[in-house]
């Protein structure tokens, strides 16, 4: 007792204050930093705008590469990008979404599924240069595909199905267990229940990791480059669909191809500063791609999750 | 009675049917399940191969002390030291940003933000790591590197700085994701006793949360390393493709994943010893995020069942 009792009382309230205050501080830190984030955000893309802005004209999406920066423009690549999706998403989401439904309701607890479920963390976690690498061994040379569009396709196809079944994983685990034990009351088989029950209270989690993925893949450069895609294509793969017999055609999938990411890395990688208004103009539609992708999975998880009430 | 015993066998007939279409079903989404271990089974069997007919040119004694990097040079060397050194010096310049900001961020959101706050927050922060990373590339060759030149003049054009702050700010959000699920694994009652005893929530968060917590942070900061190395079109764009023995985050200097872009740029015959080169390379990367990634899954997997 050897302070008296009114001083240590004024170091309390002393030392209350200067607490309250550090906690102010940061919550002021706090939100200013996450800010600052989202700023960057904002101006990254104003940025790309900016400087992209004057090219933005309907030439800029109708023709194709050029030597000189003026005429250069976007048509092969978009092209090359829209087929590459189509094959990234007929081959992940199948795939994602049947791994994903093995994994939740079918596949037994024991080291084999333990090992399955350790290999998609881990492929989540694969750089993606090193996909490219692997598409560049097994797809191009042992599998002869070549440097096309289904080589690049199914590379980027490996390359989302972790996010597709993650996606799917969860979706389905949020469906309550008497769901599906109501269904085996009436003597429903397990696909039974997966189909008619499981996976109808999903399709907000599949669509959402389907989009997701896909607008990984879309902004994807290091795989396909690795598997050698050109940059200059002054000409487009063979059209899908033909007004003969047999109408449609799956030559496109073996033409050599560029797309959006790479026709922006080439101009990037020019030292001639006009191309770089070119490289802004397809990173501005490219991340308005993305961010557009985003913005609806985000909305369509919102939906579903007030839509259900169990 | 004479009808029910046909009705009865259609019955049993149908029954064994669906039974044989669920074993089938079972099968495909089974094969479907193997994909992903196919998947890695044939990264690990491309990646030894290819790696297996380059070291037999080059001795692993020269890979791993030769100081420099020419495989495509008349005068060939083969030492990866200065790739590595690349890539850990854009990874250490990447980290200082992303673990500072991630984590108050993370400690922000978790014990701060009302929950309206953060359900906004937390989706447009995702945004930052979905932006394509050529996009990234260019920000930091257009953007940054003109910002640090003003601060340090003679700052060269391609420098491995402006990289690895973009990669830093690239995973911010993977960094505070990873965290805050952490921290929100930390149980209720822990805060609660440190409200009791008088603490504010910052001296909350920093005493009991963040050290509750600690092997998921750890996690966050390891999946983000893992991250930063495999990064690679940013330094592809801003960072020059020079292979360059030094740690100086000023210069030029390219890492594994860049050299690896390189080679794929130009017109390499399959099976050439550069072509083998990029494989030797993807095979020390590969080894460098699996070892981080499984440090990373073991020890979040640890605070999930921590509490």
């Amino acid at each position: 007792m050897a302070a008296p009792m009114h001083e240590s009382i004024e170091a309390l309230r002393a030392g209350l204050t200067r607490r309250k205050l550090l906690d102010r501080v940061f919550v002021i830190i706090g939100l200013t930093v996450m800010l600052a984030c989202l700023m960057l955000l904002a101006m990254l893309f104003l940025q790309l705008v900016r400087d992209g802005w004057p090219r933005f004209t309907t030439e800029f999406l109708t023709s194709f590469p050029s030597r000189r920066a003026e005429q250069a423009g976007i048509l092969s690549a978009w092209v090359g990008t829209s087929l590459i999706m189509l094959v990234t998403a007929f081959c992940a989401v199948p795939v994602g979404v049947a791994a994903a439904i093995y994994l939740e309701e079918y596949a037994p607890k024991n080291w084999f599924t333990a090992i399955i479920e350790i290999n998609v963390t881990n492929l989540a976690g694969v750089p993606s240069i090193v996909y490219g690498l692997l598409a560049l061994g097994l797809f191009v040379y042992q599998l002869d595909l070549g440097q096309s569009i289904a080589a690049a396709g199914l590379t980027l196809a490996l390359l989302i199905l972790p996010v597709v079944i993650v996606s799917t994983r969860e979706a389905i685990r949020a469906v309550p267990k008497a769901i599906r034990e109501a269904a085996y009351g009436l003597g429903a088989t397990r696909w039974e229940v997966t189909k008619d029950h499981v996976l109808p209270y999903s399709t907000g989690g599949v669509l959402t990791g389907m989009i997701l993925g896909l607008s990984r893949a879309i902004g994807e450069t290091a795989p396909i480059i690795t598997i050698g895609a050109l940059s200059f294509i002054a000409f487009l793969p063979a059209p899908p669909l033909s007004a003969e017999p047999p109408f449609v055609s799956f030559q496109w999938l073996s033409d050599p191809f560029t797309a959006m990411p790479i026709q922006m890395f080439n101009w990037v990688s020019r030292p001639d500063v006009a191309f770089q208004s070119n490289a802004a103009a397809a990173g501005a539609i490219l991340l308005g791609m993305t961010l557009l992708m985003n913005g609806v999975a985000i909305w369509i998880r919102y939906r579903f999750r007030k839509k259900i009430n169990w | 009675m004479n009808t029910t015993a046909p009705a009865a066998a259609g019955f049993v007939t149908q029954t064994r049917y669906r039974k044989v279409r669920d074993r089938i079903v079972e099968l495909v989404l089974l094969a479907a399940g193997l994909v992903a271990m196919l998947t890695t089974v044939a990264i690990v069997a491309i990646l030894l191969y290819e790696s297996s007919a380059f070291f037999e040119h080059v001795t692993l004694r020269e890979f791993f002390t030769d100081t420099l990097w020419t495989p495509l040079f008349a005068d060939a060397h083969y030492g990866i030291m200065p790739l590595v050194a690349g890539t850990l010096t854009t990874t250490m310049v990447a980290l200082l940003v992303a673990v500072p900001l991630g984590t108050t961020i993370a400690i922000y959101l978790s014990e701060f933000a009302p929950n309206r706050v953060r359900e906004t927050v937390k989706p447009i922060l995702e945004l930052l790591g979905a932006v394509p990373t050529v996009v990234y590339g260019y920000f930091a060759l257009q953007f940054v590197t003109p910002l640090l030149q003003m601060i340090i003049p003679d700052l060269p054009g391609f420098n491995m700085l402006s990289a690895g702050l973009v990669i830093g700010l690239m995973i911010v959000p993977y960094v505070s994701s990873v965290s805050e699920d952490a921290m929100r694994a930390v149980p209720r009652y822990m805060r609660e006793g440190s409200f009791a005893m008088g603490a504010t929530r910052l001296q909350t968060a920093l005493r009991v949360v963040v050290p509750g917590a600690f092997s998921g942070l750890a996690a966050a900061f390891i999946l983000g390393i893992s991250r930063a190395v495999g990064e690679t079109m940013v330094v592809a764009i801003a960072a020059g493709m020079q292979p360059n023995l030094t740690f100086d985050p000023r210069e030029p200097a390219a890492t594994i994943t860049a050299f690896i872009v390189q080679v794929s740029l130009g017109d390499l015959p399959h099976g050439s010893i550069g072509y083998q080169s990029i494989f030797a390379a993807g095979l020390v990367l590969m080894t460098i995020t699996l070892i981080f990634n499984v440090i990373g899954f073991f020890l979040t997997r640890r605070f999930r069942e921590a509490y």
